[in-house]
């Protein structure tokens, strides 16, 4: 039987503990994310090609590309094209700014994965519509959680 | 302070046509969420903006955040107009700012 000041302390450790876990994305931070990113147009599914393995050995450098549907000219183009995440510490991992003069909306990077995730593209377009793609992986061995070699 | 910095692209273009870059630049882009050999955070540090204009027109730029790998890799394409200099800029923590320039000759 514990008594009420053993209990206090049990309770004092639980919450410390919720306290020192660092910060981490959730689904509701990733959507958060992405409205403020559009500035609160809801994306629309289609345009958006999200290329990336679904099964990631190694979370620690993850080829991705994303390619949106567009002519690119002056009067219709892709302005932006950013990824969100839902678990990795952060919910942003890139935003790019493109114009016209990108002759091609497509977009390569290598990124870092903490867990098995579902991730999302979204695409900016000068009409002022935004189009996302969404994808779920699967990571065996995370970023971020290894330290370094003793 | 100079990082290693890679940027292939042709040299020369036809008029109109679309070239694929692909720049790439060494740094360990910390997270500040990886535990360091003591247990603690190792702070961040992490490149946080690239840009590349093309006769000073900026052309293509990128908001990277701490989830992008080390050694940070970009890929996009500009479509070749005038023969003339485009210009790489990475910024980052601490401080960390490098220029890359390259020549693109354009043919009619």
């Amino acid at each position: 039987m514990t008594t009420p000041n053993a209990r206090r302390r049990l309770l004092t450790a639980a919450s410390l503990l919720v306290l020192v876990r660092p910060a981490a994305a959730t689904p509701e931070r990733m959507a958060q994310a992405i409205a403020a990113y559009t500035g609160n147009v809801a994306p629309k599914t289609g345009r958006v090609t999200f290329e990336i393995a679904q099964l990631i050995d190694n979370g620690n450098a993850v080829p991705v590309t994303i390619r949106v549907e567009s002519p690119m000219t002056a009067t219709d183009h892709v302005t932006g094209i950013a990824i969100f995440n839902e678990k990795n510490p952060e919910p942003d991992v890139i935003r790019c700014t493109l114009g016209p003069r990108a002759g091609k909306a497509e977009v390569s990077t290598r990124i870092r994965l903490a867990t098995s995730q579902r991730l999302t593209a979204v695409a900016k377009l000068s009409d002022g519509s935004c189009w996302q793609q969404a994808v779920d992986v699967i990571v065996t061995l995370a970023a971020c959680i290894e330290g370094e070699a003793p | 302070m100079t990082a290693r910095a890679l940027i292939h692209m042709p040299a020369s273009a036809k008029a109109g046509e679309i070239v694929e870059i692909r720049a790439l630049i060494a740094h360990p882009m910390e997270s500040g969420y990886r535990p360091g050999a003591d247990g603690k955070p190792v702070p961040q540090d992490v490149i946080r903006g690239f840009t590349c204009t093309y006769e000073g027109e900026p052309v293509f730029a990128a908001e990277l955040h701490p989830a992008i790998a080390a050694n940070p890799y970009l890929a996009f394409f500009i479509r070749a107009s005038v023969t003339g200099t485009l210009e790489f800029t990475w910024r980052g923590d601490n401080g960390f700012a490098q220029t890359e320039r390259k020549t693109l000759t354009v043919s009619p």
